[in-house]
C-alpha cells in the first residue's frame, strides 16, 4: 500500500472482482446462519467456532492423509449434521422450551463458542495452519483482471451449496416444511410434521454447512483458533443485510459485503477491513430496520 | 354530552399486501359499554393494537380525551388514561401478583401531575385491587401458580391499577366454566359502574350480550354494524359473517 | 434511607478487607485482590443490564478496553490523578453504551447483543491503527511506587477498586429495591405488557446501557497503572467478556448477590488456578462452567441456595 496509485480503472476491477470471489465464499460462511438464525430464530453465535472447528479438520486430514480439503469436508457433512442435531435437542429442552432463550440461549451459545476455541487452542496452540491444495498458488489472468484460483474454487464451491439447499428448501417436502416453520407453525402440524423435529433437521444442516465453510475457509487463509471471532460481525451483517430467512438475501449480502471490505482493504489498508462489517451491521440496523424483522 | 371519549377515524393498517384494517371509524363515549365482536382474523386485536399503539396505522387518527394520540408511545397512551388487557395473558413472571399490580401503579399513577403515592398508599391499594378481583390471598404468589381465570383477573387488574378511562378487555374466555364467564362479566359491569368506558373485544356471544350496550363488528378488517346489540343481531350482513364462518 | 445503611456495611466490610490485606503484607495479595475486585464490579455491571432487564452485552470487554484506553490517552496528554480518570473512562464508556443502545434497543433483544460482539472487534480494529495510544504495540504507563498516606501504589490501586466495587454494588442493590428495578423487571418479563402498564422500555433500556457501561469503563480506567504496559490484546481479552457473562449465571441473575458470589469465587479460582495450570486451562473451566450453569442451574447458585431452603422449610 506503499506506494501512491491513483484511481486507474484496473484497480477498481480488481477490486470489485476481488470483492465477488471474497462475498462468495461469505455466503458459505452466512448460509447457516441466515438458515439458523433467519428462519428459526435461534441466535447462533458460536458458528464461526465450528466453521473454526472444520478448518482443523480438514487441516489434520490433509496434513496426515493429504485429501483435499473440500472432499474432506464433504465426508465430515454427516457428522457436522449429528453435531447440530445434538445440540439443538440441548437447547431446545434447556431453554427454548422453557422460554428462555433470550438470556441463557445466547449465554449458552457464547459459551460453546468460547469453549470450543479454547479446546482448540489448547490441542494445536495459537500457531497459524493452512492445507496444501493444486489450487492454492496459481492465478488465472483474463486481461487486466487477476483471479486467483485460491479465491475462486472456495467461491464457486459455496454458490454450489448455496444452489444445493435453496433447490432443498424449494422442492422437498421437508425443505418446505423448515421455510414454514418460521411462518407458520400451525400450517406446519396439519402437515404432519412435528416443529421440533424439522428444526432440529434444520440446525443439523445449518452446522453442516460449518464443515464446508471451515474447509473453504482454510483454503484462503491460514487459521488459527480466535480467527473465528472476526467472522462474527460479518456473518450477522450479512444476513441482516440480506434480510433475516432470505438464502438469496444472504448472497447479495455476501457479495455486497465481499466488495465493500475489498475497497476498503485496497484503498484504505487491510487492517481495517473487520471494522467494516461493524460499521455495515450498525448501519443496517439503524436505518432499515423495518425490513430486518422479517415483515 | 361534549365529545366522545375515544373517536377512531378512517384507521387503516396492512401488513405487506394484506390488509388488515380497512377504514375503519367508530366513536365511543364517556361511561358506555362496547362490544367488538367478529370472527377470527377480523382484524379486533390489529384494531386494539393501533388504538393502543402498539402498532402504527398507516392511515387515519385516533383521539382520546379531546387528544390526537397518534404520534404517542403505547405508555404516554397508558398514561393518558388508556388501559388494555390482553387476550392471552402476559403477566410479568418473575413479579409476585401484587408486584404486577405495583408496576402501573408506579409508573402510571405515580407519573401523573399531582399524584404520588406513599409506599403504605401503594401496598394499600394493591390489596385493595386484589380484593376487587378475588385474588387477594394470591398476593404473595408468582403468576405461574394462578389458575387460568384467576390470570384473565389479573390481567383486567393490572389494566385497572392504572386508574384508566378507558379500559380496552381483550378477552379470551373460551375454555372457561359457565359461572366463570358471568364471574368476569360481572367484574367487567362493576367497573363500569365506578365510572370506567370499557370495551369487549369477546367470542363468547353470551357474554357480549349480557355485557354491550351497543355491539360494532369486524369482518375482514371493516366495520359492518354498528348499533345497538338486538338490531346488530338481526343484521342480515352479520348474520351471513358468522354463518360463513 | 435502607440503602445508607447499606452503603455503611459494605464501606465498613470493605475497610476491614483492605486492613486484612495488609496485615498479611504481601504485595501479592493485593495484585491478586484487584484483579477479583475488578471482576466483582465487571459482573455486577453487566448483570444490571443482562439479569435486571434481559438483554446480554457481549461486549464487555470493549467498555472495559474503552476506559483503559481513555486513561492511556489523557495521561499522554496530562497526567491527572486515578480518580478523575476513572470519572472520564465512565463517561466515554457510558456514551458508547448509550449509543449502542440507541441504534438497536428498538430491534429484537438478539441484535443488541450481536451488535455488542462486534463492537469489541471494531474498537480493538481502531486501537490497534490509532498510534497515538500505542497502536498494536502498546503503550507503558509509568506507575508511581509510592503514594502519600497509603504506601505502595499496589494497595493505592487495591483501595480504589473496592471503592468501585462498593459503588456499583450500592447501585446495583439500589436499583433492585427502586421503581427502576421493577421497571428493569417488566422489561425482562415482556416488553409489551410493559408499556401498556406504563413503563417507558426504551429509556429504561437507554439507562440501563449506559450504567452499565460507565461502571465497565470506570473499572477498566485504572488498569494501564495496574499492568504498567497496556496492549490492545490485554485490554480487549476475552477474559473480560467470558467472565462479566460467566459470574453473573454462575452466581444467579436476579439479585447483587449473584454477580457478587460468582465474581468472588469464579475471580479467585482464576487466581489460583493460574499459579498453578495455564491460563487456557483456566478459561476453558469458565467456559464448562457457563454452558454447565445455565443448563443445569438457570437461577445460579443463589436459585440452587434458594431451592434447598424452601425444601428445608416444607
Amino acid at each position: 500500500m506503499g506506494e501512491q496509485v491513483g484511481l486507474s480503472f484496473d484497480l477498481l476491477v480488481n477490486a470489485l472482482i476481488a470483492g465477488i470471489l471474497l462475498g462468495g465464499f461469505y455466503t458459505a460462511v452466512t448460509i447457516g446462519v441466515s438458515i439458523s438464525f433467519g428462519i428459526l430464530d435461534i441466535v447462533n453465535i458460536a458458528h464461526p467456532a465450528f466453521i473454526i472447528l472444520g478448518s482443523y479438520i480438514a487441516y489434520i486430514v490433509n496434513a496426515r492423509l493429504g485429501l483435499d480439503p473440500i472432499a474432506t469436508s464433504v465426508v465430515m457433512l454427516p457428522a457436522f449434521y449429528v453435531l447440530g442435531a445434538g445440540i439443538y435437542q440441548v437447547y431446545y429442552e434447556s431453554f427454548e422450551r422453557r422460554g428462555q432463550e433470550a438470556l441463557r440461549g445466547l449465554s449458552f451459545f457464547f459459551g460453546l463458542l468460547f469453549v470450543t476455541e479454547v479446546m482448540l487452542i489448547l490441542v494445536f496452540g495459537v500457531d497459524y495452519r493452512y492445507v496444501e491444495a493444486p489450487y492454492i498458488g496459481p492465478s488465472w489472468r483474463i486481461g487486466v483482471v487477476d483471479l486467483p484460483l485460491r479465491m475462486l474454487v472456495p467461491c464457486i464451491a459455496a454458490l454450489a451449496m448455496f444452489a444445493a439447499l435453496e433447490l432443498y428448501l424449494s422442492y422437498t417436502f421437508i425443505g418446505r416444511a423448515i421455510s414454514a416453520v418460521a411462518q407458520d407453525q400451525l400450517a406446519l402440524r396439519l402437515m404432519g410434521a412435528s416443529p421440533i423435529r424439522i428444526k432440529r433437521i434444520a440446525f443439523g444442516i445449518s452446522i453442516a454447512t460449518a464443515a464446508v465453510a471451515g474447509a473453504l475457509l482454510i483454503i484462503i487463509q491460514p487459521v488459527e483458533p480466535s480467527v473465528g471471532r472476526e467472522y462474527i460481525g460479518r456473518v450477522f451483517a450479512i444476513c441482516v443485510l440480506g434480510g433475516l430467512g432470505s438464502l438469496p438475501g444472504t448472497v447479495i449480502g455476501a457479495m455486497l459485503l465481499g466488495i465493500i471490505e475489498s475497497f476498503t482493504a485496497t484503498f484504505y489498508g487491510p487492517s481495517w477491513a473487520p471494522a467494516v462489517a461493524f460499521g455495515v451491521l450498525l448501519l443496517t440496523l439503524a436505518f432499515r430496520p423495518a425490513g430486518l424483522l422479517g415483515r | 354530552m361534549a365529545s366522545p371519549l375515544l373517536e377512531v377515524t378512517a384507521v387503516s393498517k396492512r401488513f405487506g399486501g394484506f390488509v388488515a384494517l380497512d377504514g375503519i371509524d367508530f366513536t365511543v363515549a364517556e361511561g358506555e359499554r362496547v362490544g367488538l365482536i367478529g370472527p377470527n382474523g377480523s382484524g379486533k386485536s390489529t384494531l386494539v393494537n393501533c388504538i393502543c399503539g402498539t402498532l402504527v396505522n398507516e392511515t387515519g387518527s385516533v383521539r382520546f380525551n379531546g387528544e390526537t394520540v397518534d404520534r404517542l408511545l403505547t405508555h404516554e397512551r397508558t398514561r393518558r388514561g388508556m388501559a388494555r388487557s390482553f387476550q392471552l395473558p402476559r403477566p410479568f413472571t418473575t413479579l409476585t401478583v401484587a408486584d404486577n399490580l405495583r408496576v402501573p401503579l408506579l409508573y402510571t399513577v405515580n407519573a401523573r401531575p399531582g399524584r404520588a403515592l406513599s409506599p403504605a398508599e401503594l401496598d394499600a391499594r394493591c390489596v385493595e385491587l386484589l380484593q376487587l378481583v378475588g385474588l387477594a390471598d394470591k398476593a404473595t404468589h408468582l403468576p405461574r401458580d394462578l389458575t387460568q381465570v384467576e390470570m384473565r383477573k389479573l390481567e383486567l387488574a393490572r389494566a385497572m391499577a392504572a386508574e384508566p378511562k378507558l379500559l380496552i378487555a381483550d378477552e379470551s374466555m373460551a375454555g372457561l366454566s359457565h359461572s366463570e364467564v358471568d364471574d368476569i362479566v360481572g367484574l367487567l359491569i362493576r367497573l363500569n359502574e365506578r365510572g370506567i368506558t370499557i370495551i369487549l373485544i369477546e367470542h363468547i356471544m353470551r357474554a357480549v350480550m349480557r355485557f354491550s350496550q351497543r355491539l360494532i363488528v369486524l369482518v375482514s378488517g371493516k366495520k359492518i354494524a354498528d348499533g345497538t346489540p338486538d338490531t346488530v343481531i338481526r343484521d342480515t350482513e352479520v348474520e351471513r359473517a358468522y354463518i360463513g364462518q | 434511607m435502607r440503602t445508607r445503611v447499606f452503603l455503611l456495611v459494605l464501606i465498613a466490610v470493605a475497610a476491614v478487607v483492605f486492613f486484612a490485606a495488609r496485615l498479611v503484607s504481601n504485595d501479592y495479595v493485593f495484585f491478586a485482590g484487584y484483579t477479583v475486585l475488578q471482576f466483582v464490579v465487571l459482573a455486577t455491571a453487566w448483570n444490571i443490564l443482562g439479569g435486571y432487564t434481559g438483554y446480554v452485552n457481549f461486549g464487555s470487554a470493549a467498555f472495559f478496553a474503552l476506559g483503559a484506553y481513555a486513561t492511556v490517552f489523557l495521561h499522554k496528554l496530562y497526567p491527572l490523578p486515578i480518580p478523575l480518570l476513572i470519572v472520564t473512562g465512565g463517561i466515554v464508556s457510558g456514551i458508547v453504551g448509550f449509543g449502542m443502545g440507541y441504534l438497536t434497543l428498538r430491534l429484537r433483544g438478539a441484535f443488541f447483543a450481536i451488535a455488542t460482539l462486534a463492537l469489541a472487534i471494531v474498537l480493538q480494529t481502531l486501537v490497534v491503527n490509532w498510534d497515538y495510544v500505542g497502536g498494536s504495540r502498546g503503550a507503558y504507563i509509568i506507575r508511581p511506587n509510592e503514594i502519600a498516606f497509603i504506601g505502595p501504589y499496589i494497595q493505592y490501586l487495591f483501595l480504589l477498586m473496592l471503592a468501585l466495587a462498593v459503588i456499583a454494588l450500592t447501585i446495583a442493590r439500589g436499583i433492585e429495591r427502586s421503581q427502576l428495578g421493577y421497571g428493569f423487571a417488566t422489561i425482562r418479563d415482556d416488553e409489551l405488557a410493559a408499556e401498556a402498564s406504563g413503563v417507558p422500555t426504551l429509556r429504561l433500556k437507554l439507562v440501563a446501557t449506559t450504567m452499565s457501561g460507565a461502571l465497565m469503563g470506570m473499572a477498566g480506567a485504572p488498569f494501564p497503572y495496574y499492568i504498567g504496559y497496556l496492549q490492545p490484546s490485554s485490554a480487549f481479552a476475552l477474559d473480560y467478556a467470558v467472565n462479566s457473562i460467566a459470574m453473573p449465571m454462575i452466581g444467579g441473575t436476579t439479585s447483587w448477590v449473584g454477580p457478587l458470589i460468582g465474581a468472588i469465587l469464579l475471580g479467585s479460582l482464576q487466581q489460583i488456578a493460574t499459579v498453578t495450570i495455564s491460563s487456557a486451562v483456566n478459561l476453558l473451566i469458565v467456559g464448562l462452567l457457563l454452558v454447565a450453569f445455565v443448563i443445569i442451574a438457570p437461577n445460579g447458585i443463589v436459585g440452587l441456595v434458594q431451592g434447598w431452603m424452601r425444601g428445608r422449610a416444607k
